[in-house]
């Protein structure tokens, strides 16, 4: 909500700068975006001025040249093009050494040879509205109801214009949170501003009303909603009216709230509204059939056309205004097109009704239709605000529109309940804030925000006023309002006692740091993708069906879904970092899936992937080309981070839709699936535009973590010596060497303590056709004794029979 | 020829040849060919018992004072061919120093967000906080309702929430969305732990915005503590702890009122300026950091709202009884903030000229 400052200060003037008032605001709740000025500056150059002559330029037909009595000894000459200038108006003047409201600096002009010593001023060069028609002409009538203490001595040459007009000021913009509707208004906020500096509040602008209470004759309101959608309803008549344009010094305050005048009584209703926080809707009285209105809920399929030209379909649940031929309005949100007021207006009935907040709220969102009142109501006005706001505008329509106010007051549902009364302990401010504050203080504040505060026994009752009825409900809530006004900075800076509680990371945590350490200690890069997905992730993967969260409302097509894997994230950033240049991308992420379950909540397995592509070290004058990354390494990368968890696991030959047929793999815990691993499918590859070879895996890490649990037992390594050899075996085609391995390791156990491959070998002529050679480093320890030659050729024998037996192999000669 | 004779010859021709030898492996074929197991004068020493009584001592004699005479200049030229060796091998070996050197083995770079997010952990755990995690897909209850955040508060429309599909009234607490914070887990952990607890929520959280400071996707971490006489002034407390450790020692923070449905009293958060002195840069700039204000928004917090504890009342949560602190920050602020960042969209492009500067 805008501030004009100039504004404020009619009802509270603290004795700070505007950057100062500012601070205090926001360290006591009320949100300050930003400060900005409205209006022209160097105020003393603009005054107001009598034309003394406007005769006609001697070059140019559509210019004047005139003299203008500004105050000073002689008359000044100021050229003027607008055709509505004429000898004796009082018109604004700005001087050479203004600046205009768009900030360009005024100086001495020669227009045709003609000096102008100023300028006659219209409207929009005085900020006061858009027109650029013809100047200002100043009426002394006009200065009714500014509230500027000055303008009582009217429009005498010479006197600054900022004393009879608003013309600058600065303002703040402030963010009100949704707890706070009460200050939606200007008289709201200089509240908050007598509370938060002491600086005095003058009374409010409503406090006078001229109307009376009663029956109106020739106008009458029926509420047939139910009374919680429509607390209050009040409505005055005027008659006589005239409309025409408000004074400059409504103008101004509008404009510098940023509301376009349009015309007096429609300013008035928004004046009202920026003043009091509280909308009002004005009706054209002979356009409402009956001259009766009926409040109630709409039918469903009812259809009404809103002043913005649009045909508006309701249901049931939105409340509406109709009259005898239909729906003139829309509760709270819009005013209808057939009742509105229009420059033939000669009667208006004013209403100024409380609306239900979430049901405005809902109407104004079902019809795509938010408005400054709708925003206000939402939040939940009180009913008193109706009547204070019918009260200001009465006087206003009287004082600016000439009307005539019809006696009597229509006012259904009346002032809500006293709100309720709510002790406040000092135990429970000491005890929620960590600090006491002094009974006298909290009631000093309480009673500058217009609460009603009485001594009790163990601390205060205190009373909210009626525009902080909903706020302010519980113990907590007044402890906030003296703790916020009191100020934070008071509280000290202390830590809870805790009772014990202390903090550590989870295991799974600690495992997940591990297993990240580990990537990095590959040299692989952290990534973190996007959840979302795009519904063509599938097919670029190659992959049958799948089944993904779908968003109702995306940012776009191509995140319109949650992501099942990792690895169309990754792909992306391996892509990018090609297309900028790099050689090598070696990336991972941790995060989470979204798996669609039966329940109602999707699974979200935390996944690892990696990908790595590239030469596996960067190319140097020592080494021109070093090997690419291939499905080795990334099986070495998964060893790295298996190797880091403890985690003993197998790959087994799998065919993946994704994965290049020949060097794919599943990664398995005892028996369960995992994940995969290996190089991406050149087609795929191809859908990201990437070429060679690009290798990686994919892991659950639930399992992974499962298997992890646990510290390492001690094992004794160095007491006894190791025997190590070297053995060569030779087997059919096809038997893979993991089943060598363990083969040899269940054989050869307990001494056997490993078995590494260190060298495949294919001779058709030394080791016959379809068959391999794979030698072993081999490593056969006893915990309590070194081992004998006997001993380890017994095992050496046992290994060749059963790889003999069991995989068709034999140990190879000479080893 | 006397056998005396032929070692006297064999003597003057071996040291004759390793006279002239100039390489240490000419040494060691002398060796083999003088003194080797083969060789005439071992030989000869081992049969002189075959020679007459006479000449066995002379010949002995002379056989083995030729033979370490032998030994002892092929040592000694050794000795004196290495260091030449040596010499010229070294001159051989010698390189331009100023040539790039092989690459340490690439080490990797944890992101920039998770640097940021173990950080924040790291500091919490220190101050006796559990670290919980939970779900990213949740349910209107958990996001909204048991938040008392009301139907009418803007950030339920879909505007400012990711729905999940078919979401047929994202007013009905069932429907399904991506977590728009942190803050749902606050009324998970209390489901499952009865009080005292100290926990903190990283986690990632959704919202349809997009711009420099705005990802759709980012991080938060909350913060829960709740006991019998947890206090605002221990939040304030336990932030200022915070702020110093990840900002530094000179920081002090700052509470503003604010409001938020789940915190009564609400505050925002703000820690001062580490980049400026009231706003003023050293090089006498306004500072763009905190744009002159010296203070620097980094969270929103507050006191937990006794209707957010009425919803876990039943797992001993009495608001007679129990009172609590609850904020939440924006991992990505703290680490915008803290390394200088201009653009959140920064952090996840995972271009690795960005990733590898952390």
């Amino acid at each position: 909500m805008r501030l004009p400052l100039e504004w404020l200060y009619r009802y509270c003037r603290p004795d700070l700068d505007t950057d100062a008032l500012a601070r205090r605001l926001a360290l006591t709740g009320t949100g300050v975006e930003r400060v900005e000025h409205h209006g022209p500056r160097e105020l003393h150059r603009f005054v107001i001025g009598k034309v003394l002559e406007a005769g006609r330029h001697p070059r140019a037909d559509r210019l004047c040249v005139c003299r203008v009595d500004i105050g000073d000894r002689e008359p000044v000459q100021i050229v003027c093009g607008a055709p509505n200038v004429r000898a004796g108006q009082t018109v604004a003047v700005a001087q050479p050494g203004a600046v205009m409201p768009d900030g360009t600096p005024l100086s001495i002009a020669n227009l045709r040879g003609v000096d102008s010593h100023g300028m006659i001023l219209a409207e929009d060069e005085l900020a006061l509205g858009p027109d650029h028609e013809g100047i200002v002409v100043l009426d002394s009538r006009d200065l009714r109801g500014t509230g500027l203490p000055q303008a009582r001595d009217g429009l005498v040459p010479g006197t600054p214009l900022s004393e009879v007009i608003p013309l600058a000021t600065d303002v703040l913009e402030l963010e009100i949170t949704p707890n706070r509707p009460d200050c939606l208004g200007i008289y709201g906020v200089a509240r908050e501003v007598h509370a938060a500096t002491g600086a005095a509040l003058q009374p409010p602008p409503w406090n006078d009303d001229p109307g009376t209470p009663g029956d109106v004759e020739g106008a009458g309101v029926a509420v047939d909603a139910p009374p919680e959608l429509c607390p209050r309803f009040t409505a005055r008549v005027f008659d006589d009216v005239h409309i025409g344009p408000s004074p400059p010094w409504l103008k101004a305050r509008l404009m510098a709230a940023g509301q376009r005048p349009i015309s007096n009584v429609v300013d008035i209703t928004n004046y009202v509204m920026l003043e009091a926080g509280q909308p009002l809707h004005a009706f054209d009285l002979d356009r409402v059939a009956g001259h009766s209105l009926v409040v109630r809920q709409a039918r469903r399929g009812e259809t009404m056309r809103t002043l913005d030209g649009q045909l508006r379909e309701l249901d049931e649940q939105m409340v509406l205004i109709a009259d005898d031929e239909g729906p003139t309005s829309i509760a709270g949100v819009m005013g209808g097109e057939r009742s509105e007021v229009s420059d033939a207006t000669t009667r208006v009935l004013l209403e100024v009704a409380t609306w239900n907040g979430p049901n405005i709220h809902r109407t104004s969102l079902k019809l795509g239709l938010r408005s400054e009142a709708s925003t206000r109501y939402e939040k939940q006005l009180q009913p008193e605000q109706a009547m204070e706001a019918q009260a200001e505008a009465t006087r206003l329509m009287v004082e600016l529109c000439g009307a005539r106010l019809a006696p009597g007051t229509i006012d259904i549902g009346g002032p809500g309940r006293t709100p309720r009364s709510i002790l406040l302990r000092d135990e429970r401010v000491a005890g929620l804030l960590g600090a006491p504050i002094p009974r006298a203080r909290c009631q000093e504040i309480l009673e500058a925000l217009q609460f009603a505060a009485r001594d009790t026994e163990d601390g205060l009752t205190a009373t909210p006023p009626p525009f902080r009825r909903a706020d302010v409900t519980r113990e907590a809530d007044v402890i906030e309002e003296v703790a916020r006004i009191d100020g934070f900075d008071r509280l000290p800076a202390t830590l809870p006692s805790r009772h014990g509680a202390s903090g550590r990371l989870t295991d799974r945590q600690r495992l997940r740091r591990r297993a990240v350490g580990a990537l990095v200690a590959q040299g692989l890069d952290e990534a973190v993708g996007w959840s979302f997905a795009s519904p063509e992730l599938a097919r670029r993967l190659h992959l049958p069906e799948h089944l993904a969260l779908e968003l109702l409302n995306p940012m776009s097509s191509s995140e319109a879904e949650l992501r099942t894997t990792l690895l169309g994230s990754l792909l992306d950033v391996v892509a990018r970092n090609r297309n900028q240049g790099a050689r090598a991308v070696r990336v991972f992420e941790v995060g989470n899936v979204y798996l669609p379950s039966a329940e109602r909540l999707p699974r979200e397995p935390e996944r690892l992937a990696a990908l790595v592509s590239g030469p596996v070290r960067p190319a140097t004058w020592r080494e021109q080309a070093p090997r690419e990354a291939d499905f080795f390494a990334a099986k070495g990368v998964l060893a790295a981070l298996l190797g880091a968890l403890r985690v003993p696991c197998r790959v087994e030959r799998r065919e993946w839709p994704f994965l290049h047929p020949g060097r794919a793999a599943a990664v398995t815990f005892g028996g369960q699936e995992a994940g995969w691993l290996g190089e991406i499918h050149p087609l795929v590859l191809g859908e990201w535009d990437l070429d060679g070879s690009v290798a990686g895996f994919e892991v659950d890490l639930d399992p992974i973590f499962a298997a992890a649990t646990g510290a390492p037992s001690y094992v004794d390594l160095t007491t006894f010596p190791a025997v190590r050899e070297d053995l060569a075996v030779v087997v059919p085609e096809g038997v893979p060497a993991q089943r060598v391995q363990e083969t040899m390791l269940a054989v050869g156990a307990p001494l056997l303590a490993a078995a590494e491959l260190f060298d495949t070998y294919r001779d058709a002529e030394q080791i016959g056709s379809d068959r391999v050679s794979l030698a072993f480093h081999l490593e056969f320890r006893a915990p309590d004794r070194t081992l004998t030659d006997e001993e380890v050729a017994a095992k050496r024998v046992a290994i060749g029979q059963a790889l003999r037996e069991r995989l068709g192999g034999r140990v190879r000669e000479g080893t | 020829m006397s056998a005396l004779d032929r070692v006297t010859n064999l003597r003057k021709e071996a040291q004759d040849a390793v006279g002239r030898a100039d390489a240490t492996t000419e040494l060691d074929q002398l060796r083999v060919r003088y003194l080797g197991r083969k060789a005439e004068l071992p030989n000869l020493l081992r049969r002189v018992v075959e020679l007459p009584p006479e000449e066995r001592a002379a010949v002995g004699k002379a056989a083995n004072e030729a033979r370490q005479a032998i030994a002892a200049q092929i040592e000694e030229r050794a000795a004196g061919l290495a260091g030449k060796e040596l010499q010229a091998r070294l001159a051989r070996d010698r390189v331009d120093v100023t040539l790039p050197p092989d690459p340490p083995p690439a080490i990797g770079h944890h992101h920039l967000i998770s640097q940021t997010r173990r950080e924040i952990e790291d500091v919490f755990v220190g101050l006796g906080f559990m670290v919980h995690e939970g779900p990213e897909v949740e349910t209107a209850y958990y996001n909204f309702d048991a938040l008392n955040i009301p139907v009418t508060h803007p950030s339920r429309l879909e505007t400012d929430t990711f729905y999940v599909k078919p979401a047929e009234d994202i007013f009905d607490p069932n429907t399904v969305l991506l977590r728009v914070h942190t803050s749902p887990m606050q009324i998970r952990v209390m489901e499952q732990t009865p009080p005292p607890i100290y926990v903190i929520v990283p986690g990632r959280v959704y919202r349809p915005d997009l711009d420099a400071t705005h990802t759709p996707q980012f991080h938060q971490v909350e913060g829960l503590a709740v006991d019998t006489d947890v206090t605002l002034a221990d939040l304030k407390g336990t932030l200022l702890r915070f702020a110093r450790a990840v900002f530094g020692e000179q920081r002090e923070v700052r509470l503003r009122p604010s409001f938020f449905p789940f915190t009564e009293p609400s505050v925002e958060v703000d820690v001062s300026c580490f980049h400026c002195v009231d706003g003023v840069t050293a090089s006498g700039e306004r500072c763009s950091l905190c744009k002159g204000t010296s203070w620097l928004e980094i969270l929103g917090a507050g006191m937990v709202d006794p209707n957010v504890f009425e919803y876990v009342r039943e797992h001993g949560y009495d608001p007679e009884r129990v009172q609590g602190f609850a904020f939440g920050m924006g991992i990505e602020r703290i680490a915008m903030l803290k390394y200088g960042v201009p653009d959140l969209r920064l952090l996840y492009d995972n271009d690795v000229r960005f990733l590898e500067q952390f």
